[in-house]
């Protein structure tokens, strides 16, 4: 038997640490080549670290929400042969100690009809009193503490309560959730839960908490007429959705903008305050922002300038996917030079979107509805949508970003002159 | 000025806890830089644990043959054996050297830097040793303890601390150890079996007043039959022309002639004379408080072993600093023992595992309390012994062991069993239905659990 150590990888460029964000195993599960030990962080990128090797964890090297220096020991697992580690003898010790908790529970489940198995399903927490000591063996109380479990809250299934390491692995198995029951809807709750502000969520708290402190957020908020826009995009999809695949109204908005940024490059810009340099950029990427399960996410329309109609609705939609599979590259969120941002039918009538820093503008959309409007004196039904957009107006002056949002507009509604040249 | 050093982790204090500290922290990776002022191994190795058992073997083997010179009943003969005391002290330092060797060289296979000289505390992530200054960003005080000293009787001459007493020159004609606790009693012992004339002068009203009567009788007898004489409830008032003065409990003065006084009252920390005042943490008493962690009042400084207080014993020094490696290397971890084992090396040996009768009744906890004689033990009747008893303090209600105490020759080895029956949460089924190989005084442990439960084999 020898120890095989993961180190944690160097998955950006550049990057000294990396966030610890889910451990997909525990100390003493057998592990497959391939399989997913966990998942790592940076800056917005989330992934995947699968085993290398067949074998049998026997220490995890951090906790969920841990900084962890690239090169440091990840995770250690027990593996036939050598191993790659013979210079830490000092992890393999404690693996000894400590039988694998499987089989033990299985065997002592099969033979014994009659008596329960240890690894009863739904545990409940056992309240011991504070001074009252958890009677477990030294193996178990440091397992324990490695899983960052109060052994007082463990039951005990030994000779005098004593916790074994199968009453540990049942109530690492057990999902807090479960022991929550359906009440009286109208009873007074005093229950509170603390949810630790780590991997996205912490991303996502600095960025944004960044840029409200530093740029000087300011809105604009204008009325556009989609009828003619939503018409075409209707004609498109009739004729050419099942070919090139259905559009949203997010490729046409993106087209807006690159046409309308063709007069405005002060808006496709980075502005570098410690430097005191804007960077005015060519090149179009768009972030598209998205949310996934664990937060907000920003994927890149790289070159939008340089996509179609169907090109831009295509990276969109395979962009949002893999954000929110988590599943993102490092690349494909970082990188953009302006963003947009929708909440499709949530998008309210208006809103204030937080700038994507070191950008100088997003551009929200808010919800299409039908209003009854007055065209030459007529009253008539048309498709009205708000684009509610936010600047830094340390940069961008209230006149630039007045006639670009209106520079939108008409694009958006003339919608033949988006394709122009 | 030499440049300044910069170490993740500095020790101050090579003694059990300092040394096993940083042989974890080499092992874990940690950049560890550990300063001794004097020499590697601290008190344990030097002028403590070791060197003490190592005279107490001499005594004892000294004893034994003048024992059989004045005709044994194991029918062994030889003349009246002389004793050549430094030849002794030479063997007890050969083994002290062995040892504080053996410590230095584990220390530069884990990588760990020592260096030689006193460290003063700058802050808490600074210290100087000399005109080296070392900056670090943990620092862990492991200055162990130093002997509490008398203002009546200051070392000096005639008057010695255990320190001299383990590097004797000549054997004196009499001796009076001032503290009936154990270092005081297993130092007056063995200046016994060597030929001195013993006294032992004690304030409280029995030996060893840590422990109960029941377990510290037979250690008691043994002192009368060693003809070592006992001054209980006597204080000491002062020393003068090779008298001690000593107040006896009517108040009045008694003068004790002696060649020497071993001033044995105790251990007090360690915390003059290396600045450590500059770093202003919280005390418990005298000793630097810490939580379960080791965590001193000021962050990353951590503080373990004697200088943090008692128990003062070099195993529990040696698993706090094993854990706070582990901490510091990112691990979690808890200072949380079951139990501390604490030994006497008198003559017979007294060991106390967990929780005593009193201390578990003191706890609120209906316990079963059972012991078994040495008397009865086959093994220890081969080794001349008749004395002592295993004890075992269990819950009533569950029969969880919560406590082990043992008086007789060669205990000290038991102390194994009892603390592994402790932390693994032993019932006394469980000791009682550990096969307990024969003959051996181990069989005593496993008839005081058999006694508890209310059927010893061999009683």
């Amino acid at each position: 038997m020898g120890t095989h150590v993961i180190k944690m990888p160097d998955i950006g460029e550049g990057i000294a640490e990396v966030e610890l964000s889910v451990w997909h195993v525990k100390v003493g599960d057998l592990v497959v080549e391939d399989q997913v030990l966990a998942d790592v962080m940076t800056d917005k990128a989330m992934v995947d670290i699968p085993s290398p090797v067949h074998g049998k964890v026997i220490s995890l090297g951090g906790e969920p929400g841990e900084v962890m220096a690239v090169g440091s020991i990840l995770i250690s697992i027990e593996v036939e042969g050598a191993g790659n580690a013979k210079d830490v003898p000092a992890v393999a010790a404690p693996a000894k100690a400590a039988p694998a908790p499987a089989p033990i529970a299985q065997a002592k489940a099969a033979p014994a009809p009659s008596k329960p198995a240890p690894v009863v399903a739904a545990q409940a927490p056992v309240a011991r009193e504070a001074d009252e000591r958890p009677l477990a063996s030294p193996a178990v109380r440091k397992h324990a503490l490695d899983a960052g479990i109060q052994l007082r809250l463990v039951q005990g299934s030994g000779p005098a309560g004593r916790i074994l390491h199968e009453d540990l692995e049942a109530f690492l198995l057990q999902s807090p959730a479960q022991t929550k029951t359906a009440a009286n809807p109208y009873a007074e709750r005093n229950d509170e839960e603390q949810i630790p502000v780590i991997g996205m969520r912490r991303k996502i708290a600095q960025r944004m908490q960044d840029a409200t402190r530093r740029a000087a957020h300011f809105s604009y908020v204008e009325e556009i007429d989609v009828t003619a826009l939503d018409e075409l995009r209707v004609h498109l999809n009739e004729k050419h959705g099942a070919a090139r695949g259905k559009l949203t109204l997010l490729p046409f908005i993106v087209r807006a903008m690159v046409v309308a940024l063709r007069d405005f490059p002060q808006i496709n810009a980075r502005y570098d305050d410690e430097n005191q340099v804007i960077t005015r950029l060519g090149a179009v990427h768009v972030g598209v922002a998205t949310q996934s399960d664990v937060g907000l996410m920003v994927p890149v329309v790289r070159h939008a300038e340089a996509r179609s109609l169907w090109g831009n609705a295509e990276e969109i939609a395979r962009l949002a996917t893999a954000a929110r599979s988590g599943k993102a590259s490092r690349d494909e969120l970082s990188g953009s030079t302006i963003t947009l941002t929708s909440l499709g039918a949530l998008g309210g009538i208006v809103s204030t979107p937080v700038l994507n820093l070191p950008e100088v503008a997003i551009v929200g959309v808010n919800r299409i509805v039908e209003r009854p409007m007055v065209i030459k004196g007529q009253i008539v039904i048309r498709k009205m949508m708000n684009l509610s957009s936010s600047f830094d107006h340390r940069v961008v002056d209230g006149m630039d970003a007045a006639q670009f949002i209106q520079a939108i507009r008409g694009l958006l509604e003339q919608p033949a002159s988006l394709f122009l040249e | 000025m030499p440049q300044t050093l910069h170490t993740t982790l500095l020790i101050i204090g090579g003694g059990p806890g300092g040394y096993v500290a940083a042989i974890r922290a080499g092992q874990l990776g940690i950049p560890t830089l550990l300063v001794e002022g004097q020499a590697l191994g601290g008190t344990c190795l030097n002028i403590g644990c070791i060197p003490s058992k190592a005279l107490i073997h001499v005594a004892e083997q000294f004893q034994q043959t003048v024992h059989h010179s004045q005709g044994s009943q194991l029918g062994i003969e030889v003349d009246v054996p002389t004793l050549d005391i430094r030849k002794s002290v030479e063997w007890k330092d050969g083994i002290v050297d062995r040892l504080t060797t053996g410590v230095a060289a584990l220390l530069k296979k884990h990588k760990v830097q020592v260096i030689h000289g006193w460290a003063k505390v700058v802050d808490g992530k600074t210290i100087d040793v000399g005109d080296q200054r070392i900056q670090c960003e943990h620092l862990l005080l492991a200055t162990g303890s130093k002997s509490v000293n008398l203002p009546m009787l200051p070392i000096g001459g005639p008057i010695i601390s255990s320190t001299e007493a383990l590097a004797p020159t000549r054997v004196p004609k009499r001796l009076v150890v001032v503290g009936g606790g154990y270092i005081g009693l297993e130092l007056g012992i063995a200046y016994r079996k060597l030929g001195a004339e013993v006294s032992v002068v004690e304030a409280q009203e029995h030996i060893l007043p840590a422990y109960d009567a029941e377990l510290t009788l037979p250690v008691a007898e043994s002192l009368k039959q060693l003809g070592i004489k006992l001054y209980l409830k006597h204080s000491v008032t002062g020393f003068e022309n090779d008298r001690l003065q000593v107040r006896d409990p009517n108040g009045d003065t008694v003068s004790l002639d002696t060649d020497q006084v071993l001033v044995a009252v105790g251990r007090k920390p360690n915390t003059q004379g290396w600045n450590l005042e500059a770093l202003n943490l919280d005390m418990n008493g005298a000793a630097i408080k810490i939580d379960s962690h080791c965590q001193t009042s000021m962050r990353n400084v951590w503080a373990i072993g004697d200088l943090s207080g008692e128990p003062m014993l070099a195993h529990r020094a040696m698993a706090q600093g094993e854990m706070v490696a582990e901490l510091i290397s990112g691990k979690s971890r808890e200072f949380n023992p079951a139990a501390i084992p604490a030994v006497c090396f008198t003559d017979p040996e007294l060991v106390v595992v967990g929780k005593t009768p009193d201390e578990a009744k003191a706890a609120g906890l209906d316990c079963i309390v059972s012991s078994f004689p040495f008397a009865a033990n086959g093994r220890a009747m081969t080794l001349e012994s008749k004395t002592g008893f295993v004890r075992v303090v269990a819950r009533r209600d569950n029969h969880l062991i919560v406590g082990w105490q043992a008086v007789g020759v060669g205990v000290s080895e038991l102390s194994t069993a009892f603390g592994l029956s402790l932390e693994m949460g032993s019932r006394l089924e469980d000791v009682a239905g550990t096969i307990h190989a024969h003959p051996t005084l181990g069989e005593a442990v496993q008839e005081a659990a058999l006694r508890a439960l209310g059927h010893a084999l061999h009683l």
